[in-house]
């Protein structure tokens, strides 16, 4: 059962081939985007972190900044 | 009039998402795969090799749309002179460049067994690279004028030139005598694709869209976050 599935009658190397190139390139397209979100919001954090009482007030009033924060893109 | 489409209001939802549309991506991709590789009948004259078709045509379709959407998007960016549209459209792009080069690896390992051949030089095929490098040329310039006006003159500039391809692409199998097959699937007529290998095929567009949107979403928020780190920086 498990050899007919990988062999597929002499197909099995450009079916799972085709299949194993997608799911990579899935994965790094997702690990790619992933890396650049953290990257921003670590930015955001530090540079957010350092504002002085006045600044951090001003910016305290914006909500999206406060989601970025407590940023539930938790994935 | 767009005000469903402020950053501020969206960023309340799209920060949220993502981690429901990864759930539901994968339940559907899990279905997918199984009704695709295990399910599914070979074909009567392919054999186990029409399997490719459940990754090959998804992601040809998905490129094409997501090329589609960017094009309309930039060009409603100038029409309502509104940059939210340029920055939804800039975040498909990956995605759909993704999409685009699976497309046209997966088409290459079918062809193999198929026609014999890696590659070939048919209408189809070319209007297919073509089409990805519109999409690098997109990326690319928002990577060099990303911090300039003139970016979105030039990204709106690439996708209404690369949009004149993208019927080429559609068309090329009935206008010119291509190795690639005609469409099966047909909206406005009886698909010549049989029902026990629609299903899985529609289950697998399913899981690709569902991976799109979940890119999208990420890649827009990362740029949304961008926007508000030079906020912080004009305090």
């Amino acid at each position: 059962m498990i050899s007919e599935l990988l062999n597929m009658n002499g197909y099995g190397l450009y079916v799972w081939s085709a299949f194993s190139f997608t799911l990579l390139s899935f994965t790094t397209l997702f690990i790619f985007i992933k890396v650049q979100y953290n990257k921003e919001r670590d930015k955001f954090i530090a540079k957010y972190g350092a504002l002085d009482t006045q600044k951090a007030k001003i910016a305290r009033t914006q909500i999206i900044n406060q989601e970025i924060l407590s940023s539930s893109q938790s994935i | 009039m767009f005000k469903i489409f402020e950053p501020n209001r969206i960023f309340l939802i799209t920060s949220k998402a993502p981690k429901y549309v990864m759930s539901l991506f994968i339940m559907v991709l899990a279905i997918g795969l199984v009704e695709a590789l295990i399910l599914s009948p070979e074909d009567y004259k392919q054999g186990h090799s029409v399997r490719i078709m459940y990754v090959h045509v998804p992601s040809a379709w998905i490129s094409l749309g997501i090329f589609s959407s960017i094009t309309l998007l930039s060009l409603s960016g100038y029409v309502f002179r509104h940059k939210n549209f340029f920055l939804i459209a800039k975040s498909l792009a990956p995605s759909g460049l993704v999409f685009n080069i699976v497309a046209l690896v997966t088409g290459s390992i079918w062809g193999k067994p198929t026609w014999g051949t890696w590659w070939a030089w048919d209408a189809r095929i070319t209007s297919m690279l073509v089409l990805a490098i519109f999409y690098l040329l997109y990326l690319v310039a928002w990577r060099i004028y990303g911090d300039k006006d003139k970016v979105l003159k030039i990204t709106t500039l690439i996708t209404i030139f690369g949009i004149v391809n993208i019927p080429i692409i559609k068309y090329s199998v009935e206008w010119w005598n291509t190795l690639h097959q005609p469409a099966s699937i047909n909206l406005m007529s009886k698909s010549a694709i049989h029902s026990s290998m629609l299903l899985p095929l529609i289950i697998m567009t399913a899981a690709f869209a569902l991976f799109s949107l979940l890119i999208f979403l990420m890649k827009y928020n990362t740029e949304l976050i961008k926007l508000k780190n030079k906020g912080l920086d004009r305090l």
